[in-house]
C-alpha cells in the first residue's frame, strides 16, 4: 500500500488535473517559484511553466476577482489563499461575484473556480490567522465547501472540486499537510472522491461522532479510548463535504446509535455543527436517547499561547468528556 | 507623461486651444453615413428606454434601485461601436445603456426591470444585473468597483486563450477610491493584461463631488502613472474623440497586450439613482440645465450629423419617435410577461444542479424544509 503525505496527495491532484485539462491554472501567492508556502505546489511551476502555475502579488481581492472573471471565459483557476483567514480582504469577490453571478444572470454564467488553502488553529499564530470559515461560506448558496481529513480524501476531493462547474472552496489544514496515509497509486485509476459524500471512518454502535477536517482525527483517537477504557463503541462520521452535505449518512448513523456528539473546529455560534444539530432534530428526533452535544472551539478569538491553544480547540480529551455526559 | 497626454491636459484645461479634429482619425474617417446615423439611433433608444423605465418606476412597476444613464449615452454607444469578436464589456450598476448598446433588446431589459421571467436574468438580477455572455457582455455589477477585478479576469482569459481582444471595464468616478480597483491596476500593469478601464466621470460619486471624494493632481486617470499604465482624458461630448481615443486603448490591448485607463468626462441629468432625491441640492439646477442645453451628447451628435448633411431635424425626430414606440412596446411586453414562481427561486444557483449531473445528485445542496 502506497503511503504519501497529505500535501503530496494534493500536489498529485494538481499535477493530474493540469495534465487532464489545459484550462486548469494554479494561482496564488508564492505558489510557483517559491514552491508554495507549505510546499503543496512544489515542483509544479518547474514542470508546467509560467502559463499554468502563476505567482500573484499579495493582492487577494485582485487576483481572486481576476480568477473569477477568467473563469467566466472558461478558464479553471485553482487559487490558493495562503491562509483561508485572508478571505476577509477578498470577501466581496468570494461571496458576491463567485456565489451570485450565476444566479443574477439567470443561469447564463458559471464560475468553475477552486479556492483552497489551510483553515485551522493550533499553530500559535493568533486570532487573525486561525479562522475556520467552512460554515460561513457554506451559508452562501452558490458555493460548495469541503474539508478533507486524510491524504486520500484530500486528493480525491481536490480532483472533484477542480472538475466541478461551480465554485468549490476547499479547506485544508497546515497540521495535516505532513500526515501520511494511503492514497491509491495513479496506475490504479482516477482517484476522485465526489463532493457530498460522507465517509464512515470507524463503525460503532453506541454513539455517533460527527466531524470534518482535523477534528475527524481527534474523534478517531477518542473512539479508541472510549472503546478501551469505557466500553463505548463510537462511530466516526467524516462529513468530508460541508455543502453539498451527506445528510443521509448523518441521519442513518444517528438512527443506529441514538446518540450524537458533533465535533467542529469552528465556533459554536452558527457553525457547521449548529446546522447539523438542526438537521438531526428535524429528521431523527424520535431516535435520540440523549440531547445532541457539541465540542467546538471555545467561543473566543483564537488565543496565541501555546500553553493553552490546544485546549481551546476540539481534542480527544474534550470529546471523551463530552461523550461521557450522555453515554 | 507623453506629448499626447500633455496636449490633452492642455486642451482640457484651456478651451482656447483648438482641439484635434477627431473626425479625420482613421477609425472615424471610414464611417459610412448609415453607421453614423445608427449611432444616433442607439443613443436615442437608450434615452427613450431610460425615460420609459423612469416612468414605469414611478408607477410602481418595479422595485429596487434605478440608476439612469441619461446624459452619458455617447460613452456606451461609442465604445460598443468599436467591439469586435474578442472584445468584451463589463460595467457597474448603471448598466442598461451598455446592455442595449451591445445588442440586447428592450423587451428582455424592460422585463428584467419588471422582475419577469422573460427578463434577461429571468427576473433574478434586476436593474443592476443585466448580462448577455453571447454578446460579450458580462454585467451589470452592484458593488462599487467589485467588477474591476472581473474585468481584469476577462482580459486574463483572452490572453490565456491567445485571442487578440480587449476587456472594456467601466466604472464611475466614485469607484476609483476602492482598493479592488487599485489591486486590479497593479496586476493589469504587472501581467500585461489587455484591459481598458473606463472611468465614466459624471462628477459625483452619489452625492459627493469629485473634489470632495478624491485626492488627485490633475485628473483621476492620472493615477495610472503610478502603475506605469497609459492613460488619457476623453471629452465624452465629442463622439468622434471618444471613438478615436477608446480605439487607441483597444489597439494597445490588441497589439501590445497592455492596459489603459481612460477617464471620460460626462454628466448625468438625474440623481445617482431615482431614490436620490437630493440631487438638486448637492449641485445647482443651473449646472444641470447648462449640461442639458449646451453639452447634451445626443444633441451634439445630431447637430454634427446635420452639419455633415447626413441627418435632418425631421429624420432625427423620426428616429426618436421609433425609439419611443419600441420602448412603449417593451413596457407592454414586460407588463404582460409572467412573474417567476416560487419553484424558480432555487434554479440557477448551481450549474451542476441545473444540468442534473451525477455530481448534483450526491448530497444535499439546498437546506429548505
Amino acid at each position: 500500500m502506497r503511503e504519501i503525505e497529505y500535501r503530496d496527495a494534493l500536489n498529485e491532484a494538481f499535477d493530474e488535473e493540469l495534465a487532464r485539462d489545459e484550462n486548469v491554472v494554479i494561482m496564488g501567492e508564492e505558489v510557483a517559484q517559491y514552491n508554495g508556502a507549505y510546499k503543496v505546489t512544489k515542483g509544479l511551476w518547474e514542470k508546467w511553466g509560467d502559463k499554468r502555475v502563476v505567482d500573484t502579488p499579495i493582492s487577494e481581492a485582485g487576483f481572486i476577482g481576476m480568477g473569477i472573471g477568467a473563469s467566466m471565459l472558461g478558464i479553471r483557476p485553482v487559487m490558493e489563499l495562503m491562509f483561508w483567514s485572508f478571505h476577509s480582504v477578498a470577501f466581496d469577490q468570494l461571496v458576491n461575484n463567485a456565489a451570485c453571478v450565476r444566479y443574477m444572470s439567470g443561469g447564463l454564467i458559471n464560475v468553475p473556480i477552486v479556492m483552497r488553502g489551510p483553515a485551522n488553529g493550533g499553530t500559535n499564530v493568533g486570532a487573525t490567522h486561525c479562522h475556520t470559515p467552512e460554515g460561513l461560506f457554506a451559508a452562501f448558496p452558490g458555493l460548495k465547501v469541503c474539508s478533507p481529513a486524510t491524504p486520500s480524501d484530500a486528493k480525491g476531493l481536490m480532483k472533484a472540486a477542480i472538475r466541478d462547474n461551480d465554485p468549490v472552496y476547499v479547506m485544508e489544514n497546515t497540521l495535516l499537510y505532513g500526515n501520511r496515509g494511503h492514497v491509491p497509486d495513479p496506475s490504479e485509476g482516477d482517484h476522485v472522491v465526489p463532493l457530498g459524500k460522507a465517509d464512515i471512518k470507524r463503525e460503532g454502535s453506541d454513539i455517533s461522532l460527527i466531524a470534518h477536517g482535523r477534528s475527524v482525527l481527534h474523534c478517531l483517537e477518542a473512539a479508541e479510548t472510549l472503546q478501551s477504557e469505557h466500553g463505548i463503541s463510537a462511530e466516526v462520521v467524516d462529513l468530508r463535504s460541508i455543502r453539498p452535505l451527506d445528510q443521509d449518512a448523518i441521519i442513518e448513523s444517528v438512527k443506529k446509535t441514538n446518540r450524537a456528539v458533533l465535533v467542529d473546529e469552528s465556533k459554536p455560534f452558527c457553525g457547521v455543527s449548529a446546522q447539523i444539530t438542526t438537521l438531526i432534530q428535524e429528521h431523527a428526533f424520535d431516535y435520540l436517547d440523549a440531547p445532541i452535544k457539541r465540542v467546538c472551539t471555545i467561543d473566543a478569538p483564537a488565543i496565541y499561547s501555546k500553553h493553552i491553544e490546544d485546549e481551546q480547540l476540539p481534542n480527544a480529551r474534550r470529546i471523551i468528556e463530552k461523550v461521557l455526559t450522555i453515554a | 507623461m507623453s506629448q499626447e497626454k500633455h496636449f490633452v491636459m492642455e486642451t482640457f484645461n484651456n478651451p482656447s486651444v483648438s482641439p484635434l479634429d477627431f473626425a479625420s482619425s482613421s477609425i472615424n474617417r471610414t464611417l459610412t453615413a448609415e453607421q453614423k446615423i445608427e449611432y444616433y439611433r442607439q443613443m436615442s433608444r437608450i434615452r427613450r428606454f431610460e425615460q420609459g423605465s423612469l416612468k414605469q418606476y414611478n408607477m410602481g412597476k418595479m422595485g429596487g434601485f434605478l440608476h439612469l444613464y441619461i446624459g452619458q449615452e455617447s460613452i456606451a454607444v461609442g465604445c460598443a461601436s468599436l467591439m469586435g469578436e474578442h472584445d468584451h464589456m463589463i460595467t457597474a450598476y448603471r448598466c442598461h445603456a451598455h446592455a442595449l448598446a451591445v445588442g440586447m433588446n428592450m423587451n428582455e431589459c424592460m422585463a428584467e426591470l419588471f422582475g419577469k421571467t422573460t427578463g434577461c436574468s429571468k427576473g433574478k438580477g434586476g436593474s443592476m444585473h443585466f448580462f448577455a455572455p453571447d454578446k460579450n457582455f458580462w454585467g451589470g455589477h452592484g458593488i462599487v468597483a467589485g467588477q474591476t477585478p472581473l474585468g481584469l479576469g476577462l482580459g486574463y482569459g483572452l490572453k490565456y486563450n491567445g485571442q487578440k481582444g480587449s476587456a472594456l471595464c467601466f466604472m464611475g468616478d466614485g469607484a476609483v477610491n476602492q482598493g479592488a480597483f487599485h489591486e486590479s491596476l497593479n496586476i493589469a500593469g504587472l501581467f500585461n493584461i489587455p484591459v481598458v478601464y473606463i472611468i465614466e466621470n459624471n462628477g459625483y460619486s452619489m452625492g459627493t463631488s469629485q473634489k470632495r471624494s478624491s485626492a488627485y493632481k490633475d485628473c483621476l486617470a492620472q493615477r495610472a502613472d503610478g502603475y506605469d499604465i497609459d492613460w488619457d482624458l476623453v471629452n465624452g461630448e465629442d463622439f468622434y474623440e471618444l471613438r478615436a481615443k477608446v480605439n487607441i486603448a483597444m489597439e494597445r490591448a490588441h497589439e501590445q497586450s497592455r492596459p489603459t485607463v481612460l477617464e471620460i468626462q460626462t454628466y448625468r441629468y438625474y440623481g445617482h439613482s431615482v431614490a436620490d432625491a437630493n440631487h438638486k441640492k448637492y449641485r445647482s439646477p443651473e449646472e444641470i440645465e447648462d449640461y442639458k442645453k449646451n453639452h447634451d451628447p445626443i444633441n451634439l451628435w445630431k447637430q454634427r450629423l446635420i452639419s455633415e448633411g447626413i441627418l435632418t431635424e425631421e429624420s432625427a425626430k423620426e428616429i426618436d419617435r421609433s425609439a419611443k414606440q419600441e420602448t412603449d412596446a417593451a413596457v407592454v411586453f414586460a407588463d404582460e410577461s409572467p412573474a417567476p414562481t416560487i419553484e424558480d427561486v432555487t434554479d440557477d444557483v448551481y450549474w451542476e444542479s441545473d444540468n442534473n449531473t451525477e455530481a448534483s445528485k450526491i448530497g444535499r445542496h439546498f437546506f429548505n424544509d
